[in-house]
């Protein structure tokens, strides 16, 4: 079984090349932050993936990563605003 | 299979590096630096190294991104278009060979593993790394924590004098209702727990106080960004409180071993007395759990500012 | 049994997760792309989990890999609505 979380494993690490081309060609800076989201996403598939395969240790590292997934992102939609404090919902600031 | 897995996450974190290092913008610089973050921890999964991988995901996907991310934010468009690092690019790689030369130099040797794991039971952690983290290399411990309280003095000695007294960073406006907000009602009670018990986990297990004090550290400043809380002034008493008892719970501890050491043989400066030795690493744990992700938080969110 | 549930979903999740790349390589505008990332990809992470969970190896594992899918579903979620919005007003 484990054969197979690893190949798996390589196929999915192997396809994120394709979130790291997205975020070489952008265009748009929410492009790039997004392909940076699919390898988040796709890291904690991996990661979930070697503990099936090897130590179910390693799954405390799949929930920090989850947990953290959109910390980036919220980051990212912040700094857009008017000296980084605002809310892109907010129409004042959109 | 494992060897095709090593081959690909290899040239993913070479490839991630290199575009990091290359990339016509900064802000996709940034995005590359937090995607290089993700495959080092997974490179860190497979070389068995189960807390440095949750340290390095942690800090990679909560707080470097915040931190880059948020500074980008405040620079001019203009300073966008970066010239090619080539100085910068050469030393790297000059420090790369450097080290690999070091590692092949290096006589075989069963290194450090075994020693500490015949020692670590005696020393009141069974996770080997959090028996070095506070016993066999307290010291080194003890002055990084304090390093970090160094760093954020620096970061608020970048305060105007006008600025100075007001909470770190700028009050943050929030559509009351919106999703940001929602996100960080639902998220901050489940990742205060995750933190807890990365901390609680780490004397037996991977986690431990710097772990879980940076995952704390990130929940904070994602409560801040929701603007669901204002953060303390920088002169309130109970925050510079919390900033220093880490390190001085420590420092009292290490000077109790050197009292102790007048009278009782085996006792010394930073030696946690054997029969109390797991109690006493769980409390120092929890005190600079609590000290590491005020001083993150407070280090990331930047010196106090006013909206002038 | 249990490897082959954990076979036929972990196949369909990596399904998802290529379509997921796919889509995000592929479709030709931003918001589209956007639409590709989160709808296949967290399916993509949600199949990989429920297909996993037949070889969990205790309650405790069980729960942390329920715990991962929620957290990436609401992380999910709230990045994909305020990136949205954020790319809309870099057209404007």
């Amino acid at each position: 079984m484990s054969g197979w979380f690893m190949f798996l494993a390589t196929v999915l690490l192997l396809s994120l090349a394709g979130a790291l081309w997205r975020v070489w060609s952008g265009p748009s800076q929410a492009d790039r932050m997004m392909a940076a989201q699919l390898v988040g996403t796709g890291g904690v598939g991996v990661v979930l993936l070697l503990a099936a395969a090897g130590d179910w240790a390693m799954i405390d590292v799949a929930v920090v990563l989850a947990l953290l997934a959109a910390f980036a992102a919220v980051a990212f939609v912040k700094a857009q605003t008017p000296q980084g404090a605002g809310d892109p919902e907010d129409d004042a600031d959109g | 299979m494992t060897l095709a897995f090593d081959l690909v996450l290899c040239a993913m974190i070479v490839g991630a590096a290199i575009c990091a290092a290359v990339a016509g913008t900064i802000f996709a610089a940034a995005v590359f630096f937090i995607v290089y973050g993700i495959f080092v921890s997974l490179a860190w999964l497979r070389l068995d190294a189960f807390d440095v991988a949750l340290a390095e995901a942690a800090m990679g996907a909560g707080l470097t991104g915040i931190l880059l991310l948020r500074a980008l934010g405040r620079m001019p468009a203009s300073e966008d278009r970066p010239g090619p690092a080539l100085a910068p690019a050469l030393a790297g790689a000059g420090l790369a060979l450097a080290l690999g030369w070091a590692f092949l130099a290096l006589p075989e040797s069963a290194g450090l593993g075994p020693v500490v794991r015949n020692a670590a039971p005696g020393a009141g952690a069974e996770n080997p790394v959090t028996a070095v983290l506070l016993a066999f290399r307290a010291w080194d411990t003890l002055l990084e924590t304090i390093v970090l309280l160094a760093a954020l003095l620096g970061v608020w000695a970048l305060s105007r004098d006008e600025a100075w007294g007001l909470p770190p960073g700028l009050p943050q406006r929030v559509r009351p209702d919106g999703v940001l907000a929602g996100f960080g009602r639902i998220l901050p009670p489940i990742g205060a727990v995750v933190g807890v018990y990365l901390v609680w986990a780490g004397t037996s297990r991977p986690g431990g106080a710097f772990q879980g004090g940076t995952v704390l550290a990130a929940v904070a400043l994602l409560v801040s960004m929701a603007g669901l809380a204002q953060a303390p002034r920088v002169t309130s008493g109970a925050l510079r409180l919390v900033l220093v008892a880490g390190p001085l719970v420590f420092l009292g501890m290490a000077f109790i071993g050197a009292v102790l050491s007048l009278w009782q043989p085996g006792a010394a400066f930073l030696a946690l007395p054997e029969a109390h030795a797991k109690s006493l690493i769980l409390g120092i744990e929890l005190m600079l759990t609590l000290s590491i992700a005020v001083t993150l938080a407070a280090l990331v969110a930047g010196p106090p500012e006013d909206r002038a | 049994m249990g490897d082959v549930f954990s076979v036929i979903l972990t196949s369909a999740a990596l399904l998802f997760y290529v379509a997921g790349t796919v889509g995000l390589i592929r479709f030709p505008d931003t918001h589209s792309r956007l639409h590709a990332l989160t709808k296949a990809d967290n399916l993509g992470l949600g199949l990989l989990i429920l297909g996993l969970m037949a070889q969990a190896d205790g309650w405790v594992t069980l729960g942390k890999l329920l715990l991962t899918w929620v957290l990436a579903l609401i992380a999910a979620g709230a990045a994909a609505q305020l990136v949205a919005r954020t790319a809309l007003g870099d057209r404007r």
